[in-house]
């Protein structure tokens, strides 16, 4: 048994994943307390999508996928707000116009490109295995940013979020704080594409959030177990990688799933006395 | 437009020339907040004029409040007792007009002012306590970055006690009641001790046992000399309770006590022709359009 569970982690390679994927889904599922709170679920799939011609740019110019990714879901972010103001459309039809446009211009731009396909395969559905040591450093220290962030305005954050009327009227830039919280979302995207990819990050983002939801009633509590049951799904995902050898970012989101539909059914069966009703 | 010198100050508030400026909330450190005596008026609109586009909600508005007073604001729906309210808080852009906390710009010194909204507009199922709720109104006290402190959790102890809700301070917000949540909502302002307490409709919706804990609470905040502002559709409970009332009806009706506004002419003037005063012998009976639910019909 121990010599099963040791077995993969005596490759480097293995190490690194391991200890990528658990950074990366913590920092998701601390984020995803907010996103889920509030409703973000399509604002966050939208910033991983527009991301992507970001990507593909970097790519084609050699430069830094990750500040290209970064460049492109901040603009999105702004674009939306700018196009829901002055387009006379919603602000999710101003997501789903953007997002999408955004995310074809990447697809068009990559379908130029000769023998694309290995290296953008995985940012679209990532590849943890494939993890350097520099990118651990990149979401270490930007996953250390996000963190010292929500720490810093932990009760400031849990306000805007529960009541941004109350907020506003006793002062606090409501404006400023949703484009923070934009700009967190944005940079957890960032640091999770190779991980997990552009488009499964939505799911780490709300599973493990939406199933500590199911689990408590208490907000800092929500953020723990969010970030413990990320980091459980990372791990079991990795050893199902490793030993059915499948893919390591959707086998991690995919064990994700089931932790929450079995939360979901463990509350339904336990009787409402335990759990919120 | 100042009918009935609501601006004339009581007693015991002097206009002698208060310290400049008000004690700022942000940047400063615990405690910076004090309650400072001797200022003419608590609250000053002036000319002011509010709303969305096209049409103002609001048409030159002006009235002072002197500290220490419980008002009421009244006027039929659409009147602009929101906007009014919002106005104040900055919740909404004025075109004109002035407004003052303290002689110093109100929106300078949000954090003085605190706000029950008509509507509590929150997701019920948030993950929060009662306790925890109550603790946002002591979060522009305690400052950026910083952890509530001990005086912190005995403020919301105290106003969890005056509201009655101390037995449910663990509780999940969506699990009390209707009548408690706004309870809780209101222990939240009383947290935060502000000078200025804006009301917005506080009572509809919930019991009467409720509603009168709730006025007897405002009125022990307006004896130690908050200053209590609540708009209302409830105008027997303006007659019996408050100090002051503000007829609204996008312009300013009338300003001053409810015996001296409370006439057939006034009351007609701010509702149109949606209600009647009728006089009893020495009692008064405010009738109320039906179909639009302005008020409860009962004896004063």
């Amino acid at each position: 048994m121990i010599e099963f569970l040791v077995a993969p982690f005596e490759f480097g390679f293995m190490q690194r994943a391991l200890l990528g994927g658990v950074l990366v889904a913590a920092i998701c599922a601390l984020v995803g307390t907010y996103v889920v709170l509030r409703g973000l679920a399509f604002v966050g799939d939208a910033l991983a999508h527009a991301a992507f011609p970001g990507v593909v740019i970097a790519y084609m110019l050699k430069g830094n996928i990750y500040l290209g990714a970064m460049l492109f879901a901040l603009a999105t972010a702004l674009g939306v707000g700018v196009v829901s103001r002055h387009g006379r459309v919603s602000h999710d039809t101003a997501i789903g116009i953007l997002f999408a446009g955004a995310f074809a211009l990447g697809v068009l731009l990559m379908s130029t490109i000769q023998g694309y396909t290995v290296d953008l395969f995985s940012f679209l559905f990532g590849n943890v295995l494939g993890i350097s040591e520099r990118e651990l450093w990149l979401v270490a220290f930007l996953g250390g940013v996000v963190v010292l962030t929500i720490t810093v305005l932990y009760k400031e954050l849990l306000l805007l979020s529960f009541d941004p009327t109350v907020a506003e009227a006793m002062g606090y830039p409501v404006q400023a704080f949703n484009h923070l919280l934009l700009g967190l979302i944005a940079v957890t995207i960032v640091i999770s594409i190779q991980a997990v990819g552009i488009i499964l990050v939505v799911a780490l983002l709300v599973t493990p959030s939406a199933t500590a939801y199911l689990l408590t009633q208490r907000f800092f509590q929500m953020m723990v177990l969010g970030v413990v049951l990320a980091a459980l799904a990372a791990v079991i995902g990795l050893y199902l990688s490793y030993y059915l050898n499948v893919a390591s970012g959707a086998a991690i989101v995919l064990v994700s799933t089931c932790l929450f539909f079995l939360t979901l059914a463990g509350r339904r069966l336990l009787s409402p006395v335990l759990f919120r009703s | 437009m100042r009918s009935n010198d609501g601006g004339r100050a009581p007693s015991g508030y002097q206009a002698t020339g208060p310290s400049a400026g008000s004690p700022g909330i942000w940047g400063r450190g615990r405690g910076a907040v004090t309650e400072k005596k001797g200022w003419r008026y608590c609250l000053e609109v002036r000319d002011l004029v509010a709303g969305y586009h096209g049409t103002p909600a609001l048409e030159g508005i002006t009235f002072a409040i002197p500290p220490g007073q419980m008002v009421g604001v009244i006027g039929p729906n659409g009147a602009g007792k929101t906007t009014l309210f919002k106005a104040i808080l900055g919740l909404t852009p004025y075109q004109r007009g002035e407004i003052l906390l303290h002689e110093a710009p109100a929106l300078r010194q949000r954090a003085m002012m605190g706000y029950l909204p008509q509507l509590e507009d929150v997701n019920r199922d948030f993950p929060v306590s009662v306790a925890d709720v109550v603790m946002m109104g002591r979060y522009p006290r305690i400052g950026w970055g910083r952890r509530p402190g001990p005086e912190d959790f005995t403020a919301v102890r105290r106003a969890l006690e005056r509201v009655d809700l101390l037995d449910h301070a663990q509780t999940q917000i969506g699990k009390l009641s209707g009548g408690q949540q706004q309870r809780a909502f209101l222990a939240r302002v009383l947290a935060q001790d502000p000078h200025l307490l804006l009301l917005d409709e506080p009572v509809s919706g919930v019991d009467a046992t409720t509603q009168h804990a709730i006025f007897a609470l405002l009125e022990e905040l307006r004896d130690i000399g908050k200053t209590v502002v609540v708009a209302t559709h409830d105008l027997n409970c303006v007659i019996e309770r408050f100090d002051q009332v503000l007829c609204l009806n996008r312009q300013l009706v009338a300003y001053g006590p409810p015996r001296e506004v409370f006439r057939e002419d006034i009351l007609g003037r701010t509702y149109g022709h949606h209600l009647m005063v009728v006089r009893v012998g020495d009692r008064r009976i405010v009738v109320a359009d039906e179909h639009r639910h302005e008020s409860v019909k009962r004896d004063t």
